[in-house]
């Protein structure tokens, strides 16, 4: 039952994939449109946005910074991403690096983990039967839950950030993996064995490439995952951090640096979308166009 | 130990146990030589696949056995390629990688790397698929999917051919073009090939041999028709061959007076299809 949400979640990405290869034959045809018909749109709907927003928090009042007031209050901050003055008071820069550190571990180990998980799954169905009910269980776990218990295992906050980042981010990775190995055509699996593959070239040149498509779904939904729970384990474990430094404001009372921090997570977290969704389309180039 | 070049001895094949079992194949006798061309042709659901799938090692028989040059077949081997129905060309590998592939697996202890280089383009050249070695599957026709097919097939240099249906997807002119092909290849190479086909005019005018099957359950070999005809052949010349129309009215007699295709083949199949049904539920579940 839960595959088939996946495989829904699945097309879904494969359809936004479409939609953006359309899009990037149509930027290549047309250089001067593409920025009217991609770009303007947004910029128009962001700046409307400003607009309003400005509007709503002009009154002397008002419980939250305006737009304007954002960028002088934090002009500081935003010319200068990497001063360093010692301790926890580093630009931003330096907060997103510290998240993004911490994030390329936890999901690094998460890939690596949830991909062989996933072809475990995918290729045993006793590995099935057994190990499905409990990653069906654990996965509906909410990512800080995990963070107490991991601040008790490893005694250390560094550690325990990068945890919660790979037990959030390896459930879909499994899940699609798996999903993916499984759905490996019997043709592929005949011509390997009339081929003689063993095991090894198996795994490598039939089950890999044929799983791809879905593994990079799982990695795409992985790696949004990932910089959602980072953003919240640092609020709580503290140190440096994009997470620990909204905190931080919080505590001081400086809402301008969270708008701030705001627009750069979502920027990042945008960014890291991209990127894996731009080495999925390199790697299935051949795959998801059969 | 048979002296044939390879032999089908005795063999059954039943799928499911107990109860719910079905005899598929029963006691399956065919001995082919070296350079022979032979068709399997039957209704669907006759066990024709089966047949070609237990020879080519995909399936193991219940009882029985199959001899090639002297050894008997139990697993899948390069020595008995398969050219399936739908191509099973792996869609992210050009067209020279996924000959690369078969060429560098089966030669790569008895080749150097610039033999297998010129051999996979050789092989694709036999094909005349020499101007897409950079393509995708995706990219090209059915037809010259199926060509690269046969030329993965063909560069393992199998001492055995089995096609599945080779032509069965492709359009009337294609398959025509491509079975004129197959035949000049064979001429050529003088391989020994097992074709499994439903359609008589391609099974008279290529095979040495046409075996036909009896309908299942309980499939066996009904009639060997040996095709007399001189080598290389012309279809337009064969259309008012009197022998090669006896020959094609013998098969359509064989498959519509003799076998008529009768209602005991749904259960057969609808067994096919529950086995079809149980192994989606695994997926799902």
């Amino acid at each position: 039952m839960k595959v088939n949400t996946q495989n829904a979640t699945g097309t879904l990405m494969d359809n936004q994939k479409v939609h953006f290869l359309h899009k990037a034959s149509l930027q290549s045809k047309r250089m001067g449109q593409s920025f009217v018909t991609n770009v303007l749109p947004a910029l128009i709907i962001a700046f409307l946005f400003i607009i309003i927003w400005e509007w709503m928090t002009s009154s002397p009042g008002a419980a939250l910074p305006s737009p304007s007031r954002v960028v002088s209050d934090t002009w500081e901050l935003i010319v200068n991403p990497f001063y360093n003055h010692g301790g926890t008071d580093v630009g931003m820069g330096w907060q997103i690096l510290a998240s993004l550190e911490r994030v390329a571990y936890g999901y690094t180990l998460a890939v690596i983990a949830g991909i062989s998980l996933g072809v475990l799954v995918g290729q045993s169905t006793w590995a099935m039967r057994g190990l499905d009910p409990i990653f069906q269980i654990l996965r509906t776990v909410p990512p800080l839950a995990w963070l107490p218990i991991s601040l008790a295992a490893f005694q250390d906050s560094n550690p325990s950030a990068i945890f919660v980042i790979f037990i959030t981010a390896i459930w879909p990775i499994i899940i699609n993996t798996s999903v993916g190995v499984r759905n490996i055509p019997e043709d592929y699996r005949n011509v390997s064995r009339v081929l003689s593959l063993n095991g090894y070239e198996y795994f490598v040149k039939i089950m890999l490439p044929a799983a791809a498509p879905y593994i990079f779904t799982g990695l795409r939904i992985g790696i949004g995952l990932s910089w959602l729970a980072i953003v919240a384990a640092e609020m709580l474990i503290g140190g440096v951090g994009i997470g620990f430094f909204i905190w931080d404001a919080w505590n001081a009372s400086m809402i301008s640096d969270i708008v701030l921090a705001l627009v750069y997570v979502g920027i990042v977290g945008f960014l890291l979308d991209r990127l894996i969704g731009f080495i999925s389309t390199l790697v299935t180039r051949g795959t998801s166009a059969q | 130990m048979s002296k044939h070049y390879l032999a089908i001895e005795g063999v059954n094949k039943t799928f499911g146990t107990g109860n719910k079992s079905t005899c598929v194949l029963k006691d399956i006798n065919l001995f082919i030589e070296k350079g022979e061309y032979i068709s399997i042709i039957g209704h669907s659901g006759c066990g024709k696949s089966t047949v070609l799938n237990i020879v080519a090692g995909l399936l193991s028989s219940s009882s029985g056995g199959v001899i090639l040059d002297g050894k008997e077949v139990n697993s899948p081997g390069p020595d008995r390629s398969v050219v399936f129905q739908n191509h099973s060309l792996l869609p992210w590998l050009t067209v020279y990688e996924n000959v690369a592939i078969a060429v560098n697996k089966t030669f790569r202890k008895t080749k150097t790397a610039a033999q297998r280089h010129e051999w996979i383009l050789r092989s694709l050249e036999m094909v005349h698929m020499s101007h897409a070695l950079d393509k995708r599957p995706a990219e090209i026709s059915g037809g010259m999917k199926q060509r690269v097919g046969i030329a993965r097939a063909l560069a393992m240099e199998p001492k055995v051919l089995l096609l599945d249906e080779p032509f069965g997807a492709l359009d009337a002119l294609t398959r025509a073009h491509l079975q004129d092909e197959v035949m000049k290849i064979q001429a050529e190479i003088n391989s020994t090939i097992i074709m499994i086909t439903h359609d008589v005019d391609e099974a008279v005018l290529l095979s040495d041999r046409i075996v036909m099957m009896t309908n299942g359950p309980d499939a066996t070999i009904g009639e060997i028709l040996d095709i007399d005809l001189p080598k290389p052949r012309n279809r337009i010349d064969l259309a008012d061959d009197p022998k090669y129309n006896r020959y094609r009215r013998e098969v359509l007699r064989f498959l519509y007076e003799k076998q008529r295709k009768v209602e005991t083949l749904t259960p057969a199949r609808k067994t096919q299809n529950l086995k079809i049904e149980t192994d989606a539920k695994a997926v799902n579940a």
